[in-house]
């Protein structure tokens, strides 16, 4: 296939979608849920369209942030008083099985 | 598998062999092994049930009652979905009733945005013109790190006050896939709602998020 026939087929199948529409697909894409066509379109434009692939890797970022967010600690007394409970509980349990489950609370 | 997903698999780690190992003791009345479950995740549990209940007093009482709630049904446990996932589903069943008898969780229910096929965009219609293309090219971010964003206090609290003014459903799905690092059928799982409907909520949510960041570094990281 000639460089500039290919370029313009390309260039015909990218067009397709436009940047808004590349930017509300991004978790469909990321997700794997795009077909086959659907996804190659989205390749194509990402291929000839910085600022696309500059969101793209600005949203995959985001994304990466927020899994790094720690949680914050449980508060000492809920965890005595969990601990406390459970006391409870595995006294319970050893002493009458499971039958009587909800006695203990 | 993307990126996201890799580093997913490394944190979760722990949820691994030792795992049924430790829910194995817990079942005998293993103390220590329960302090350890309670540890490792109640954290998680916290910050899934404060995007449902109004405040941080009526969460904390929502993860005790989902840890007696595990004690309870822990001989009956049958390990055909993940401990996490069984869990996070006690709680989110439990942190739903407390936020409907909170009144909260109805109110904001009509709220737009709140369903997935309410008419918000899924994205920030402003950045495109008639045609769809961007106005203003986004920027790269190579120069952003997440540790370099979140050693910034200001940053860190931007971050959380996106995310707490959310629509509610659309933190509960980014808050269990994104920060919590659930896969998508594990949300669909836990949250009893179709693949597409939580992909339309989570693409809302992380747009905000992404659109908060890009404002914090507008303003100070740009130079810092």
């Amino acid at each position: 296939m000639d460089k500039d026939f290919r370029q313009t087929v390309m260039a015909y199948l990218a067009g397709k979608l436009t940047c808004r529409q590349v930017a509300e697909a991004i978790t469909d894409y990321l997700d794997g849920s795009l077909s086959f066509w659907q996804r190659v379109r989205f390749e194509l434009h990402l291929g000839m369209c910085i600022g696309c692939r500059n969101y793209l890797r600005q949203m995959k970022k985001t994304i990466q942030l927020l899994g790094t967010l720690p949680p914050d600690p449980i508060p000492d007394h809920i965890r005595d008083e969990l601990l406390r409970r459970f006391r409870t509980w595995s006294h319970h349990q050893k002493h009458t099985g499971e039958r009587s489950e909800q006695e203990w609370r | 598998m993307t990126e996201h997903h890799k580093e997913w698999t490394v944190r979760s780690a722990y949820t691994g062999e030792d795992e049924s190992e430790l829910l194995e003791v817990l079942r005998k009345g293993d103390e220590a092994a329960f302090a350890r479950l309670v540890t490792r995740y109640s954290g998680s549990l916290l910050r899934i049930a404060l995007a449902y209940v109004p405040n941080h007093a009526a969460a904390e009482e929502v993860v005790q009652e989902t840890w007696l709630a595990v004690l309870e049904g822990i001989q009956r446990f049958e390990g055909r979905s993940s401990f996490k996932t069984w869990l996070f589903k006690i709680l989110v069943n439990r942190a739903k009733t407390r936020g409907e008898r909170e009144r909260r969780y109805v109110e904001f229910s009509s709220i737009a945005g709140e369903s997935a096929d309410s008419e918000e965009p899924m994205v920030d219609p402003a950045q495109f013109d008639h045609a769809g293309r961007w106005i203003t090219q986004p920027r790269s971010w190579d120069e952003v790190t997440p540790e370099r964003l979140l050693l910034s206090k200001e940053s860190r609290a931007l971050i959380d006050q996106a995310i707490a003014s959310l629509p509610a459903v659309q933190r509960q799905v980014i808050t269990l896939r994104d920060i919590e690092g659930c896969s998508s059928q594990e949300v669909c799982n836990i949250l009893n709602v179709s693949e597409t409907n939580q992909r339309v909520l989570l693409h809302r949510a992380r747009t905000k998020v992404r659109r908060a960041i890009e404002s914090q570094l507008g303003s100070s990281l740009i130079d810092g």
